[in-house]
């Protein structure tokens, strides 16, 4: 706990003196190799591989139908919802194969939150959304429970607009405040990394804002994989950035350069607006 | 009003607008179009205000608390409804939760855990089927299986059962679409903290499917409530002295008990036949007005 805190203090201190670097010595949290995908026929992630740092941000970008939010679903194996997908190749988090079956999918994803498009409270209270995830995994204790309503809604920067009401439903709050209320949710359970599948795209400017310092925040604590298709949003907010294309992944690298120095063609076409 | 008499003007003060014939044509095969689907509606309306008037007025004299609590009589003055009253009750004791947890059951695997094959597919179609199945025959089956073969004899129990199989293809169409009504946001927001397929069909999905797995079953009892000729197939009595007192005792229902009075030549027994149509109408009513308030009430809007 101590030591954690102190590395908490010195990435801080890292991030005030150049935001987009990585620490080179952090561990990762994916280890991505040769991943492929299919629905029915149609090859949607193609040799995917890749290593995701813990305690970063990570964007995800490209056009629409590149295989971004395929990709993020597979990390918390999501995609298997839909049934005609198959998949080849490895995922590691943390050195677990995620599809070997001594591995289950529900300790994947209590470690794996995520964060939709759209956002999705569950037709019940405030306090029920949050103490969803917790009660699920067996925490009855009411005491323990408020106070992690409390925690996770604060950690998501929510608390102060909704601590007086705390008991209406979720469907109240505007979308904004609703897609905080779906972070604090996987917050709640403690989660290792946050899944984003563009968080903001349904959401106005200023909610949009409210988000993005959120994600600078909650990296300290989290390693966070963020789908976006706006560019500036990655160049704001993310350490490291990964080019999507055709399901391939055409470059990955810190986000300073890939946005000023892009190794290849298609990435600079992109980033400058050229297509997409 | 003055709508037509403007559009007259404009086209006088714009010469240049040509008056296309056509347009008049699409106009009136508008309108008769438009009376055509009224007339369809006004039809329905007055054979069902026929009905009620032609019931109300020969029933409401009869019907008073001495006929809702005496047996059936050879005498029409002294006959009353309560045996079949109270054999309905107990039908629904038996029919409500069989049919409940069958049919809710079938329609929470079909939807949520039957893999999409060539079986399931066959599975879903004779469902959809069995719902167009003559009551009739549902009748022949439990005469043959409870009646019979599990020699329950002409009891509570095998009406309940039977009637219970007649309406399944209902509730369990009408639950799968309740089930399939809320949205795969909540499974993946669900499935995505970790959760169990059981805690999120038992925690989401069929809490927000409630209300309208509810609305389907208690439409789905007031048509057995109607139904009248499987019991006759399986021997539901016609005249009962007595009440059912456990789901082994003989019985009577309402409609049952309404056909064989209107049955009889005496012109008194029709009065009653009526007065017992009017104490099932308020039934249904009631059951219906009940399924539309939950609808209403509880129906979660996503």
């Amino acid at each position: 706990m101590q030591s954690e805190k102190k590395r908490d203090t010195m990435l801080q201190t890292e991030d005030n003196r150049s935001t987009n670097q990585v620490k080179k010595e952090t561990s990762n949290v994916y280890k991505v190799d040769k991943l492929n995908l299919w629905y029915g026929k149609d090859q949607a992630l193609k040799d995917i591989t890749l290593d995701i740092p813990e305690k970063t941000v990570t964007a995800i970008i490209g056009p629409s139908g590149c295989g971004k939010s395929t990709f993020i679903k597979t990390l918390n194996r999501l995609t298997e919802m839909v049934p005609i997908v198959k998949t080849s190749g490895e995922v590691y988090y943390r050195d677990n194969n995620i599809f070997n079956k001594k591995f289950s999918v529900e300790k994947l994803r209590t470690k794996v939150g995520m964060v939709f498009q759209k956002p999705n409270p569950f037709p019940k209270s405030i306090y029920e959304n949050v103490v969803y995830g917790p009660r699920i995994h067996g925490i009855k204790d009411k005491k323990v429970l408020d106070e992690i309503v409390e925690r996770s809604l604060k950690d998501a920067a929510l608390w102060d607009e909704v601590k007086d009401r705390l008991k209406e439903n979720a469907f109240g709050l505007s979308g904004g405040q609703q897609q905080r209320l779906c972070i604090a949710r996987c917050l709640a359970i403690e989660p290792d990394v946050l899944l984003m599948d563009e968080p903001t795209s349904a959401l106005d400017p200023i909610s949009t804002l409210k988000i993005e310092e959120l994600v600078q925040e909650l990296k300290k604590k989290y390693s966070i994989i963020i789908v976006t298709h706006n560019m500036q949003q990655a160049g704001r907010i993310s350490d490291r950035t990964a080019f999507f294309l055709n399901g391939e992944v055409v470059e990955y690298d810190d986000t300073s350069n890939i946005f000023s120095s892009p190794q290849d063609q298609r990435t600079e076409d992109y980033v400058s607006g050229r297509f997409g | 009003m003055a709508l037509p008499e403007q559009d007259a003007a404009t086209v006088a003060d714009y010469p240049e607008v040509e008056d296309n014939s056509n347009e008049k044509k699409r106009q009136l095969k508008n309108k008769i179009f438009k009376g055509i689907f009224f007339g369809a509606v006004l039809f329905s309306l007055l054979m069902l205000l026929i009905l009620l008037v032609r019931i109300f007025t020969q029933g409401i004299g009869f019907l008073n608390w001495e006929f809702m609590t005496s047996f059936a009589s050879r005498n029409a003055d002294e006959a009353g409804i309560q045996a079949a009253i109270v054999g309905t009750f107990w039908m629904m004791v038996v029919t409500a939760p069989v049919a409940f947890v069958l049919g809710v059951g079938t329609a929470v695997y079909l939807e949520e855990y039957a893999p999409t094959n060539k079986f399931t597919a066959l599975i879903q179609m004779n469902i959809s089927n069995l719902a167009g199945v003559p009551s009739i025959v549902f009748g022949l089956l439990g005469l043959t299986i409870f009646v019979r073969e599990l020699s329950m004899g002409r009891s509570v129990l095998a009406g309940g059962l039977t009637m219970a199989l007649l309406i399944l293809p209902i509730i369990v169409v009408a639950s799968q679409e309740a089930i399939r009504s809320v949205p795969s946001e909540m499974r993946e927001a669900s499935f995505g903290m970790g959760a169990t397929k059981w805690q999120t069909m038992f925690r989401i999905i069929f809490p927000a499917a409630l209300p309208g797995i509810l609305t389907g079953n208690i439409l789905a009892l007031s048509r057995a409530i109607g139904e009248t000729a499987p019991l006759i197939m399986i021997g539901a009595l016609t005249y009962i002295a007595f009440l059912p007192d456990n789901v082994f005792s003989q019985f009577t229902v309402m409609p049952i008990q309404i056909f064989n009075w209107t049955s009889r030549p005496q012109e008194e027994f029709h009065f009653i036949a009526a007065a017992g149509i009017i104490v099932l109408l308020a039934m249904l009513l009631l059951m219906n007005s009940i399924a539309v308030w939950i609808r209403n009430k509880f129906q979660q809007r996503f």
